[in-house]
């Protein structure tokens, strides 16, 4: 399965949404003296308080360096910080720890593999693929490598309901495409792509894939090998976790070919003034001191994503989504982007004579956060030859009482502008 | 709804930002320039035809943006209309301090130009919208500059 949505046969008992809005303190507080409606979490989600007290923990009881010390404290958070990439490796169901690189989040680990891999292994003529779906994470390090060594970067289109248009795609791929980097769900628009299919046709084809997990990991389970993607990145804040971390997986035996990209303390085996050499993976990709506390409050964080239940997760964000689109819908004047049934936890729209960035600054006066602009997506803007939408995005927090205030909002846009 | 919310969207802008003045492509103008706004992937283009004396005979704009941009693009074009470029320009300082709130005596009675302006001021409760406020502005100048871009970033 690859980034299947909610699995409706998945779980026993719906989710108390009352008691996961108790563990996020942030929840309570008002702006603009409302209550504060916060769909923005495909920006960045909000902290439950497991994942601040260990952060703080580590900054109170637990803090060294690491990798280095022979004292406690630096043992301690050793230990704490590979226990991460321990739990990142079950988390995504790699076979290796060894093959979970911590980065500071999904743009560094794209760079890296642009840098790392695609230095070592494309040469003038190659292709890359892209999606018309991608952040521009996923696009601009491509960009970068493609001007150093003459490669060409294509388009993958999407279809008018947001969805990737195989035919194109398979009509795409040829000898000369050696990596496809695609998102497993898209930022702006919330559309699922067929992943597991897409990376099937591109290894037959030769190409390795470079699968943008940042929006898929918080709403659905990840096996990166039922996937058999190449790499996968992710970064922690989008998961309910610190900023400043995030991971990259890849394939054991790709890792190991492939050169350093930033050297430094920590990646080093031997270092004499004439010459270098390296530690093996994934410490080779980790050079200086990491974000420590960050990286230990990661794993509080994928702990309760998982106690919670991602198949729950899952089906409350989807009726969320669906009760935000009819309701939508039903106001009329609305035009919503992306209504390909593979979807998740995100209504991207516009409104008819209102530019989305007088929506936002509205809708924020009545507490409600939304994100409004080009989601750093602007291919699939102009795809439909727009500047920006709305985003609403929803998150294990959101009610539908919240959906309500959002709509509620947008009716007084529209009455201000009628 | 809220006070400043009103301010910021009077009947005026509303109005000029849903029939923008001007709204147009001289045929006949000598300089121009295009305007980005990065945070919104907001574009426009401003046109002014200037005689050798610096006098602008003519201004107009084209492109998309939020009320708030049209509104003040419109405006700017009407009120441009006939000066000369040093009164353009110091026509824009006065209206980036109206929108800053950097000057406190800028509210001034018998100011012809601030009165019609002022409408634009409640963006000053707002700062994330004042780079809307400005693009066209921004943009105008970098026309009579001979730059051909310009962002707000």
């Amino acid at each position: 399965m690859s980034a299947a949505v909610a699995s409706p046969l998945a779980s026993n008992a719906a989710l108390d949404v009352a008691r996961v809005r108790a563990d996020f303190p942030i929840l309570t507080r008002e702006v603009y003296n409302k209550p504060l409606v916060y769909l923005d979490s495909a920006a960045s989600a909000q902290k439950p308080r497991v994942v601040i007290d260990a952060e703080s923990r580590v900054y109170e009881e637990e803090y060294a360096n690491v990798h280095r010390g022979v004292h406690y404290l630096s043992q301690v958070a050793t230990d704490k910080f590979e226990a991460t990439r321990k739990r990142i490796q079950t988390f995504l169901n790699a076979g290796d720890e060894n093959e979970i690189v911590f980065v500071r989040g999904g743009t560094e680990g794209i760079n890296l593999v642009a840098q790392s891999w695609g230095r070592a292994n494309l040469k003038e003529g190659d292709e890359i693929l892209i999606s018309e779906l991608e952040h521009h994470a996923n696009i601009v390090p491509w960009h970068l490598l493609a001007a150093e060594r003459g490669l060409v970067v294509k388009g993958i289109p999407i279809h008018d309901d947001g969805q990737i248009d195989m035919e194109a795609y398979k009509g795409l791929l040829n000898e000369r495409t050696k990596m496809v980097a695609l998102t497993q769900m898209s930022n702006a628009l919330g559309i699922i792509t067929p992943a597991a299919e897409m990376i099937a046709l591109a290894h037959d084809a030769g190409a390795r894939v470079m699968l943008d997990g940042c929006q898929a990991v918080s709403h659905s389970t990840v096996d990166v090998q039922a996937l058999d993607c190449d790499f996968y990145v992710f970064s922690g804040h989008k998961i309910y976790g610190p900023t400043g971390i995030g991971a990259l997986y890849g394939k054991a035996e790709l890792l190991e070919a492939m050169p350093p990209w930033q050297g430094g303390g920590e990646m080093i085996a031997r270092v004499s003034l004439e010459k270098s050499t390296y530690k093996g993976v994934p410490h080779r990709f980790e050079a200086g001191t990491p974000a420590i506390a960050q990286t230990i409050a990661l794993k509080s964080a994928l702990d309760y994503v998982t106690d919670l239940g991602l198949d729950r997760i899952a089906e409350h964000e989807a009726m969320l989504l669906n009760y935000a689109t009819e309701r939508l819908n039903a106001m009329g004047g609305i035009t919503i982007y992306g209504t390909n049934s593979a979807k998740a936890s995100i209504v991207s729209f516009t409104m008819d004579g209102v530019h989305p960035h007088d929506i936002g600054t509205i809708v924020d006066r009545d507490g409600v956060a939304v994100r409004v602009g080009h989601h750093c997506a602007q291919p699939v803007m102009q795809r439909y030859d727009i500047a920006a939408t709305v985003r609403a995005s929803f998150a294990v927090y959101n009610t539908l009482e919240e959906v309500d205030a959002l709509v509620a909002s947008l009716q007084g846009v529209k009455e201000m502008f009628a | 709804m809220m006070d400043d919310l009103r301010d910021l969207y009077q009947e005026v802008i509303l109005d000029h930002g849903k029939s923008p003045r001007n709204f147009r492509h001289p045929e006949d103008c000598n300089r121009m320039a295009e305007g980005d706004n990065p945070l919104c992937g907001d574009q426009l283009t401003v046109y002014l035809k200037m005689d050798r004396g610096g006098l602008v005979e003519d201004v107009a704009f084209e492109g998309r943006g939020c009320a708030i941009s049209m509104a003040s693009a419109s405006m700017m074009t009407e009120m441009v209309q006939g000066r000369n470029e040093a009164d353009a320009r110091a026509l824009f300082e006065k209206f980036h301090k109206l929108v800053t709130g950097d000057d406190a005596d800028v509210n001034g009675e018998d100011d012809e130009d601030l009165d019609k302006l002022i409408v634009l001021s409640g963006v000053r409760e707002f700062p994330m919208r004042v780079k809307c406020a400005t693009l066209a502005w921004h943009t105008m100048t970098a026309a009579m500059d001979g730059d051909e871009t310009v962002t707000t970033e």
